[in-house]
């Protein structure tokens, strides 16, 4: 039989398709590697020469600039970064979670679609346009409302990192819910359950694993957030003392200094090596919401 | 008569429906069902409507000043007077870059993920590479941006440098939305093509693609409006506070080259709201609108496009 040309073509260029697309499979490994990689190439000779990693960690100045003695200490800006974290999921995950009940549970179908295209329109907003609100509205509402000097600080970046989180919290919570089989619905109902004891006592044991991962993603963004954290928490390198002390976090410092700095200095790696530092930590974050999600199938499986 | 004494012993009368009647335990399982459904129904509003509010706030600040002078103007005055042109280019330049960048590479990586990866360890590390893809914090990209497009590939900050950070950047999102327009199509029609005696690649390409091509458009729309939207990867990679651009004619059209540094309209919010002084209130105000109208309407598009899929799906 007799092939035409551009058949027996694209049978011997089969071979070179596949491959490129198994490659491009295999990308997301390499740029995986390719960004711990490049990030920690430039962090690594200032990790390894002139750094103490246990000062590194533990002091709680950060004075990459001072003449007389320049100290990189990241402790004030991991508790910046944790104490807007913790506020924003201590918001977030109980209105997240419970807005994800909500939508998936509680309300009829036509809003529940309705509800789902404007969080899906919320999680589009960009992050400085959060920062944006933080800095225009909710600055003087909270000078306002607190007697505070300043409105920008960790209740600002809070709330801020708050509504941004919530929408992934919102989502990936109702994707658990809805994974849990129809059938436990069922047999809940059938025993006389309501919809709230079946939320309480069924739903939530049997989701909880695809809840818990939720609420880790969500808090893992928040770790992340760069221009909103920057332009709504403020400029102070500091240990807060109160809800309304402003605070820098790990990330905003990378995006405030990174400009200023001189190529291969000190700084620019130490700024390097802070960017290593929040690598790793969205790593255990994500590898860890996965292995709490993968647990539960696991389970079900088996 | 001796039956209805019973039933009416049993709390039970015979009038009506009173034989249903609510029992306590009955009666405070439907309260608590009530507060509970209210209470959640209370913060899901709470989180919607001040949004709502702070959008009309923003609406209402912003409509002095938006016009479409305001629109195809070049900033002024060190950037306290005239529009946003410049930068709204310098975002069209950059979403379409990085779309030409990411858009094979994630669309095929869909497809090998769909269609060839088997269940297996392999695969579960491509799949947990993707899923850290998309976690890595936005300043972390541009730092790879840096060291990898910046310094190593030696592109310079340039909108070429920026547009490929964006790319890796958005990268999952078009990965994971090829995958989940392939996964719908149903296995039968590869079945029935593989019967035919089409080969993998064949199949895919003239029944699995064309079949998926509108659910993978829409992640395709969707890395269109994240990657207009995102500042910190463009930071050091090539977005510049100023340039000074053509004011008219065809060139104030296509003011960058690739190897220049260009305004983008995400850092040009960030600068006139936080690094410069002297800006009106309006000013700001009217670029944030205009860059979340572009996001949402961007976004607006893809959900529409997906309702009238689903509409029009014949199987």
């Amino acid at each position: 039989m007799r092939q035409t040309l551009s058949n027996r073509l694209g049978v011997a260029a089969e071979p070179i398709i596949e491959w490129t697309i198994r490659l491009c499979g295999w990308s997301a490994i390499f740029f995986v590697f390719a960004i711990f990689f490049f990030v920690f190439r430039e962090g690594a000779p200032f990790l390894f020469g002139k750094l103490d990693i246990v000062e590194f960690l533990t002091n709680v100045n950060w004075r990459p600039d001072s003449r007389i003695k320049a100290q990189y200490g990241v402790l004030a800006l991991i508790t910046g970064t944790a104490a807007v974290t913790a506020l924003a999921a201590l918001i977030a995950v109980p209105a997240g979670l419970g807005a994800a009940v909500f939508v998936s549970e509680f309300c009829p179908r036509r809003l529940r679609e309705v509800l789902k295209i404007v969080i899906e329109l919320l999680a589009a907003i960009p992050s400085v346009v959060w920062g944006f609100i933080g800095y225009m509205v909710l600055n003087p509402l909270i000078i306002w409302a607190t007697g505070a000097p300043i409105g920008i600080n960790i209740l600002n970046g809070g709330i801020i990192l708050a509504l941004m989180s919530v929408p992934i919290i919102m989502s990936m919570g109702e994707d658990a819910l809805r994974a849990v089989p129809d059938t436990y619905r069922e047999a809940a109902i059938a025993l006389g359950a309501s919809r709230w004891q079946l939320v309480y006592k069924v739903l939530m044991p049997a989701a909880k694993n695809g809840l818990l991962a939720a609420a880790l993603l969500g808090i893992g963004r928040s770790v992340g957030e760069t221009m909103a954290v920057l332009m709504a928490t403020g400029h102070s390198i500091q240990i807060p003392g109160s809800l309304l002390d402003p605070v820098r976090t790990l990330t905003a410092t990378i995006a405030a200094e990174l400009g200023e700095t001189v190529e291969g200095g000190d700084h620019y790696r130490a700024l390097f090596v802070i960017g290593t530092l929040l690598m790793l930590m969205s790593l255990i974050v994500n590898v860890t919401a996965d292995l709490v999600v993968k647990g539960v199938r696991g389970k079900q499986n088996g | 008569m001796a039956d209805a004494a019973a039933l009416t012993a049993h709390g039970v009368t015979d009038e009506g429906n009173t034989r249903f009647a609510a029992s306590d335990v009955e009666r405070r399982k439907l309260l608590v069902e009530r507060i509970a459904a209210s209470i959640l129904g209370l913060v899901t509003c709470s989180l919607v409507l001040p949004l709502v509010g702070i959008m009309a706030v923003l609406i209402v600040k912003a409509m002095p000043v938006l016009s479409w002078a305001f629109l195809t103007q070049n900033p002024q005055k060190y950037m306290t007077a005239g529009g946003i042109w410049a930068p709204l280019v310098g975002t069209f330049y950059l979403v379409v870059l990085s779309l030409a960048v990411a858009a094979p590479i994630g669309i095929l990586a869909g497809v090998y993920l769909n269609e060839y990866a088997g269940d297996n360890w392999g695969t579960r590390i491509v799949n947990m590479a993707v899923v850290n893809l998309a976690g890595v914090p936005s300043i972390v990209h541009a730092l790879f941006g840096v060291g990898a497009f910046v310094l190593f590939a030696g592109m310079g900050r340039s909108v070429m440098a920026a547009s490929c950070t964006l790319a890796i950047m958005t990268l999952p999102v078009i990965i994971s939305s090829t995958r989940e327009a392939l996964a719908a199509v149903p296995q039968s029609f590869r079945e029935a093509c593989w019967n035919m005696g089409a080969s993998r690649w064949q199949t895919i390409r003239t029944i699995v693609l064309p079949n998926a091509i509108s659910g993978i458009l829409t992640g395709v729309i969707l890395q269109v409006s994240r990657a207009a939207g995102e500042t910190a990867p463009i930071l050091f990679t090539g977005a510049v506070f100023y340039v000074a651009t053509p004011e008219t004619g065809l060139a104030s059209s296509l003011p960058y080259g690739l190897w220049d540094r260009c305004m983008a309209l995400s850092y040009h919010l960030f600068t006139i709201t936080t690094q410069v002084t002297g800006v009106s209130e309006g000013l700001s105000y009217a670029t944030a609108v205009v860059l979340i109208g572009l996001v949402i309407s961007v976004n607006l598009i893809s959900i529409g496009f997906r309702v009238y899929l689903r509409g029009r799906k014949r199987w």
